[in-house]
């Protein structure tokens, strides 16, 4: 019966589905994981790096993690490319407010311009929706730190700490039972998004500035040797 | 000529404009208000072709109570001038700018700092202490440089003002009866009897 109604992205079923949207969304949990904590001090946010082969090169940095203003960052789950097009987007958006206000695009609305785009390929035909979550994380004078999460049918949502892509019915567990009622530091988030990911961001203010943080290579290991989750094999290299 | 002057202090700023509407050489009526306030806390003076400035200004007016109510926070008086700047500036390149000159009177609720900014027909933007457009410039700004301090109180700044006016009266040919004049502080806007 559902066949029927699979085939475009912007017909209802009888039970009132889209299911191109659903399916889309189906194809971001099994895409590798990403998660965000928000601090009262800051936020981090962290990817899992998914090694394909030994033979991929891995000096080019992450791919998962982008910056996409001065006082913003997002994580990715789903389909890179198409991810490629939204990070765009958002980024040009973001740059236009700056040219006409001289002033940082607050976080909500940067999330909103870019699920207006999302939403907007659940509605008009021909094309199939964006197959990507994002998890941002940002800070703006209005709110503070934030962290939203965003999925392809346009949603969004605030959060105190997130996940997307596969495991995250487990991911979520562990937050839930480790992330404290009255808020957790910057360093304790970091120990907690470390005991799960290893790509990884941060976003905090030092002297009333914003200060962006992408880990490198060397970083993520301090990272993981403070927290004694290296492997024997690992230190072995 | 419209005059406007403007003067910031420790925590509101003062606007002031001359309230006549001149065509050609005729006084036509006095009480006209150059002056919109484009938030709670964000009021604009504008002088020049005299449509061109109720036109220019009531726009940015309604743009900016839009982004209010749009987003439900509102823009500060940085993003405010900015913006008009922005809009004058691409007006000044099309088949016929507006001539405007304008005074943007702010506080900002977020950093507790009163700001006036200086724009021209030009689209030049300056964040300045206090300011003048028109032929009053020239007799005013001479008086403010001389006492104008940043930590000046809401009735220093009224005295001050008041002196300011003085001297335009005193010194130009032409009369300058009745001046209307504004107070930008954290309560918002409102009219002062000078």
């Amino acid at each position: 019966m559902s066949r029927r109604y699979d085939a475009r992205t912007t017909i209802f079923s009888p039970e009132g589905r889209l299911y191109q949207v659903e399916y889309a969304m189906e194809a971001i949990s099994h895409a590798s994981t990403a998660l965000g904590i928000l601090a009262k001090d800051g936020l981090v946010i962290a990817a899992e790096k998914k090694v394909a082969s030994k033979l991929l090169d891995e000096t080019k940095g992450g791919e998962k993690i982008y910056i996409i203003n001065d006082n913003m960052i997002c994580g990715v789950a789903g389909i890179t490319s198409d991810a490629n097009i939204l990070i765009n987007y958002v980024q040009t958006a973001a740059q236009q407010y700056l040219y006409t206000y001289n002033e940082d695009m607050p976080c909500e609305q940067l999330v909103q311009r870019l699920c207006d785009l999302k939403q907007g390929y659940t509605q008009y035909g021909g094309l199939r929706p964006f197959g990507v979550s994002f998890i941002y994380g940002g800070w703006d004078e209005h709110y503070g730190f934030q962290l939203y999460h965003s999925d392809p049918s346009g949603n969004y949502s605030g959060w105190k700490a997130t996940c997307i892509g596969a495991n995250t019915a487990s991911a979520q567990g562990i937050l839930r039972q480790e992330y404290k009622e009255d808020g957790v530091t910057l360093q304790e988030a970091k120990n907690l998004a470390i005991k799960v990911l290893i790509e990884f961001a941060t976003l905090e203010l030092v002297n009333g500035k914003v200060v962006r943080r992408m880990f490198n290579q060397t970083e993520i290991e301090t990272l993981l040797k403070e927290n004694n989750l290296l492997t024997k094999t690992e230190e072995a290299k | 000529m419209d005059t406007l002057v403007g003067i910031t202090g420790k925590d509101f700023v003062i606007t002031a404009f001359d309230s006549k509407a001149v065509a050609s050489i005729t006084l036509m009526k006095t009480g006209e208000d150059k002056s919109r306030e484009l938030n709670s806390h964000a009021l604009m003076l504008f002088s020049g072709e005299p449509g061109d400035g109720v036109h220019f200004s009531e726009y940015i007016e309604r743009n900016i109570k839009l982004y209010g109510i749009r987003h439900g926070i509102e823009l500060s008086p940085k993003a405010v001038a900015s913006f008009a700047r922005r809009e004058l500036a691409d007006s000044l390149r099309s088949r016929k700018p507006y001539a405007v000159n304008l005074l943007i009177a702010g506080y900002d609720v977020k950093t507790d700092k009163p700001s006036l900014y200086w724009i021209d027909h030009l689209a030049s933007s300056v964040d300045v202490p206090f300011a003048a457009h028109g032929y009053g410039g020239y007799y005013c700004l001479s008086v403010l440089d001389r006492y104008h301090r940043q930590d000046i109180t809401e009735e220093e700044g009224i005295k001050l003002m008041q002196k300011c006016i003085q001297e335009i009266r005193s010194r130009m040919i032409m009369s300058m009866p009745d001046f209307i004049a504004k107070i930008v502080n954290k309560d918002g806007i409102r009219l002062v009897q000078l």
